[in-house]
């Protein structure tokens, strides 16, 4: 177990950067290039996910365990974010039978 | 090889995949693989608390909710909205650009020291409960209202509207 964990020691906080940043530039252009909301959404939680991610290897890295608590708190939020954006999606399918966010330029129908 | 760089490259493939499928309950799927690797790279860096919280409430519960949402919504494959060419190629250079800006930042930086675990009980549900519980036990109950408020938002909202007119 102990060596399965020092193979993390020769990785510099740099290259968690570069990982965090590629993933969230991959959740940007999700959230440019696709119109359906749904997936519009995931591309949202990669990257908050990507920001968790980042969070905790600062947290390694200082040792300190508040990092890893604001990860928690993110996680919630999320979940409370899902929840909701999810109702609205739902709400819209329902009110113009498609996810096409390009229906809601409008935002009246 | 380092176990890090190929679980990295693992969860940018499947990233990447994420956002191209044609399908969005591939797209989900590939989300769920995502979501996988990163609760490896949890692991890693010996955070146990978030590599269990991560595998249970985003991959067991917000991914299953998207997947019954799209069960509801009933997507067809030529309903799948298609965004022009010219937009995908502005999207994806805006995204470019911003990944090559948050690069160069980086470059300017020295290279930092390794990731090291200095105290191996950091990450652990003992010690995140008692920061949690002590330091920032304001917080904890907010985001308990916060999920609270959030529920009844969501039941408001996806409960069809009575005729009342």
């Amino acid at each position: 177990m102990e060596s399965f964990f020092n193979t993390i020691k020769t990785v510099p906080l740099n290259h968690y950067i570069m990982l965090c940043s590629i993933i969230f530039s991959i959740g940007v252009i999700g959230v440019l290039i696709r119109r359906n909301a749904i997936v519009i959404f995931m591309s949202i939680e990669l990257m908050l996910n990507s920001v968790n991610l980042l969070l905790t290897a600062f947290s390694v890295y200082k040792g300190d365990a508040s990092g890893q608590v604001f990860v928690f708190f993110v996680m919630a939020l999320a979940a409370a974010e899902v929840a909701v954006g999810l109702a609205i999606i739902v709400m819209i399918y329902r009110n113009t039978n498609s996810i096409d966010t390009n229906v809601l330029n409008r935002l009246k129908w | 090889m380092n176990t890090f760089y190929f679980i990295a490259f693992l969860s940018i493939f499947f990233a990447i995949l994420v956002i191209s499928a044609k399908n969005p309950v591939h797209s989900i799927l590939y989300l769920v693989l995502t979501f996988f690797t990163f609760t490896i790279q949890y692991v890693l860096l010996n955070a146990q608390f978030l590599a269990i919280v991560n595998f249970i409430v985003y991959m067991g519960a917000i991914l299953v909710l998207f997947l019954y949402t799209l069960m509801l919504i009933n997507l067809n494959k030529d309903s799948e909205p298609v965004k022009s060419g010219m937009v995908k190629i502005a999207g994806v250079l805006g995204g470019g650009c911003l990944l090559v800006v948050l690069v160069g930042c980086l470059k300017q930086v020295g290279v930092a020291d390794p990731v090291l675990l200095k105290d191996p009980n950091l990450g652990l549900v003992q010690n995140l409960g008692k920061v949690l519980f002590n330091q920032f036990l304001l917080p904890f109950e907010i985001s308990s209202l916060l999920l609270l408020s959030a529920m009844v938002g969501a039941v408001l909202l996806a409960t069809k509207e009575k005729k009342t007119a």
